[in-house]
């Protein structure tokens, strides 16, 4: 493998090790384990940690996914691995 | 107009599109019948996905069993929208690169072995039959409800239609009637949920209006809670926090099993590039985000309207809804204290309502005293998502044995029209399976579904991220972590389901996890089993080694190949 594509993939898990930390922490922790905590403030109607668990986790999860895709398409282009 | 005549209307209009649609885009050759030739436009693949993901389940049962459950429903929401992330992220650009059909193709192929190959095929077998047993029993109690008919002949006329499309268009046809489907499912989610939220907040969006203020000038959440807490049930919004651990493990699962469930992944390699497989993995969560958010909305108004309706209301003055579901057997009342009036509270000795949760989507219109229209919309949506999703498993299942069975195992000299022929002859025959299946043993399908999440995320899940990110993944690692995983977990539903007929009660969860959520922990043994064991074999022959150095980079993706 060559050293380019080594860095292609190292900055492939970086992106992953990012977005998937905060997919996680939107989720497991404000949805489930500190909703408890966050339910004592409110946003509207809304106990914050009632809104992560079910409305706000899930909209992250589409702007994560569309981060990533703007992210790789761009990595693609720059390592020069995009398809043609 | 009479509601009956509003359904027969809404239900023909939509089966007419469906079949024009599957004629229209009927398939020609195997690889379109497989993966509609590899070329799919990323957007109508993410329709087209978000409608196979969303079942009857999601749209007639989710919203009702978050109403009854509050934030505790959160597993489900969170649970069968983070896998989507999981597959973007993780599965789908590699799996696309790597450019074969199925699952088991990728099994087999990179861990270079016949067994690996065979294990894969038959949970992929295993987790769809189950499932699309679920969905035709759903167009039964669909069909039988709200045509009049008997609930045997509703699944009957299920079979039939999806028999139709499925068998004469592939995945060609079914993803194109599916992009139909789901924007017939998501219009008739959506717009009882908007005219309600008008009506009890004045807001025209349900994600905004269910943290909004009523007519009264209370927040809608602030109220129900109150409501809740006065009829003995805990606040609708508050965390059960000795369910933390359980609640973790659920939601663990079910993203982790979405990620590896056969039906879903196969739809990544429809697309024409490796680009297009990220993006449609993202069109597809915003698709089925839309029902998702909505619904949540839906349950808390369900849930304040039911109360305000029934509660300590007069029997003698209940409106025509209550009194048509109690002719269904879903819905009945009790008078234990013979006051004439219902007492709906969450002490079991006084409460004198009890309500099926399934029924909450298709009462809420009518609750809500919505037009006729609306409810006949809902039945047509619920039908739609109950097809969409049969169709899309029964393409896994058919292909599992024409391409996985039949071309790798018994017959690989099979030529492309004979193939197609045995493809089209294996939907057949599990669409009329699965409606047969759906006949018997009603209560039964309901309990294995939590076993279609675990065996996914306990096998298929790290076998195929290990085949991706970890070179050093051999066949022995991979087959003894599948093997240790699926035994581990199903040993562990078995145990637990009393349905299934195991010995074991809740008192003796490991770590409060219960069997819906047991499917995290075999995905944790599973990784461990295979890193360990793969580490003490030899190592991956070369070209396999190479293999997994090419599928992480785009360039030269090519169209989906045939062996």
């Amino acid at each position: 493998m060559s050293n380019n594509m080594k860095e292609y993939w190292k900055r492939n898990l970086k992106y992953l090790a990012i977005l998937l930390s905060i997919w996680f922490v939107v989720s497991y922790g404000c949805g489930i384990l500190f909703a408890d905590a966050l339910n004592s403030i409110k946003i509207g109607g809304f106990p914050l940690g009632f809104w992560f668990a079910q409305q706000g986790s899930i909209y992250v999860f589409v702007v994560l996914i569309f981060v990533y895709v703007r992210l790789m398409n761009k990595l693609d282009q720059e390592f020069d691995v995009d398809e043609k | 107009m009479d509601p009956q005549i509003w359904t027969y209307i809404m239900v023909g209009v939509t089966f007419a599109i469906y079949i024009g649609v599957a004629i229209w885009a009927k398939a020609g050759s195997t690889k379109e019948f497989y993966v509609a030739g590899g070329g799919v436009p990323p957007l109508a693949n993410g329709m087209a996905t978000a409608a196979d993901w969303m079942s009857a389940a999601s749209f007639l049962s989710m919203a009702g069993l978050i109403s009854f459950m509050g934030f505790g429903g959160a597993q489900y929401l969170m649970g069968w929208t983070g896998g989507y992330v999981l597959l973007a992220l993780l599965l789908a650009p590699y799996l696309r690169k790597f450019g074969k059909f199925t699952v088991p193709d990728f099994i087999g192929e990179r861990y270079y072995s016949k067994i690996a190959r065979l294990v894969a095929l038959i949970c992929a077998l295993f987790v769809s039959f189950t499932y699309v047993v679920g969905q035709m029993k759903g167009v039964g109690v669909a069909f039988s409800r709200f045509l009049q008919v008997e609930f045997e002949t509703g699944v009957f006329i299920g079979i039939g239609i999806v028999f139709f499309y499925a068998v004469l268009g592939g995945m060609k046809g079914i993803t194109y009637t599916q992009v139909a489907q789901y924007c017939v499912l998501i219009f008739a989610f959506t717009v009882p949920a908007i005219f309600i939220s008008l009506q009890m907040t004045g807001n025209p969006i349900p994600q905004l209006g269910f943290g909004g203020k009523t007519v009264d000038g209370a927040f809608l959440l602030d109220t129900l809670n109150q409501l809740s807490v006065d009829l003995g049930f805990a606040e609708y919004t508050a965390v059960n926090t000795g369910n933390t651990v359980n609640m973790f493990f659920i939601t663990a699962a079910l993203m982790f099993g979405t990620a590896g469930l056969p039906h879903v992944i196969v739809r990544f390699f429809t697309v024409p590039k490796v680009k297009d497989a990220r993006i449609s993995a993202g069109w597809a969560l915003l698709f089925i985000a839309i029902l998702y958010t909505t619904a949540p909305a839906v349950a808390a108004f369900a849930r304040t309207n039911l109360i305000n309706t029934v509660s300590e209301a007069e029997y003698s003055d209940v409106p025509a809804w209550f009194t048509n579901w109690e002719k269904t057997g879903l819905l009945s009342f009790d008078d234990k204290n013979g006051d004439g009036k219902i007492q709906y509270v969450a002490d079991a000795e006084v409460n004198e309502l009890s309500i099926d949760r399934d029924i909450m989507v298709l009462a809420n219109p009518e609750i809500a005293d919505l037009p006729a229209w609306v409810v006949a919309l809902v039945v047509a949506g619920g039908l739609a998502a109950a097809l969409s999703t049969a169709a899309g498993l029964l393409l896994v299942i058919s292909t599992s044995i024409s391409h996985d069975l039949l071309k790798s195992y018994l017959k690989p000299d099979i030529s492309e029209k004979n193939e197609l022929l045995a493809a089209r002859i294996s939907i057949a025959v599990a669409v009329v399976g699965a409606g047969l299946a759906g006949l018997v043993q009603l209560g039964f399908v309901a309990q294995v579904v939590a076993f279609a999440f675990g065996l996914a995320a306990s096998s298929f899940f790290p076998a195929i991220i290990l085949g991706v990110f970890d070179k050093r993944m051999n066949r022995e690692g991979a087959v003894a972590g599948m093997i240790v995983g699926i035994l581990f977990t199903a040993s562990y539903i078995i145990y637990f389901k009393p349905a299934l007929g195991g010995p074991g009660t809740p008192e003796g969860y490991w770590f409060g996890i219960s069997p819906e959520g047991i499917g995290t922990l075999g995905m944790l043994i599973n990784l461990i089993v295979s890193v360990v064991v793969s580490r003490l074999t030899p190592e991956t022959p070369k070209e396999v080694q190479e293999l997994t150095e090419s599928i992480r980079y785009p360039r030269g993706a090519g169209e989906a190949q045939d062996h």
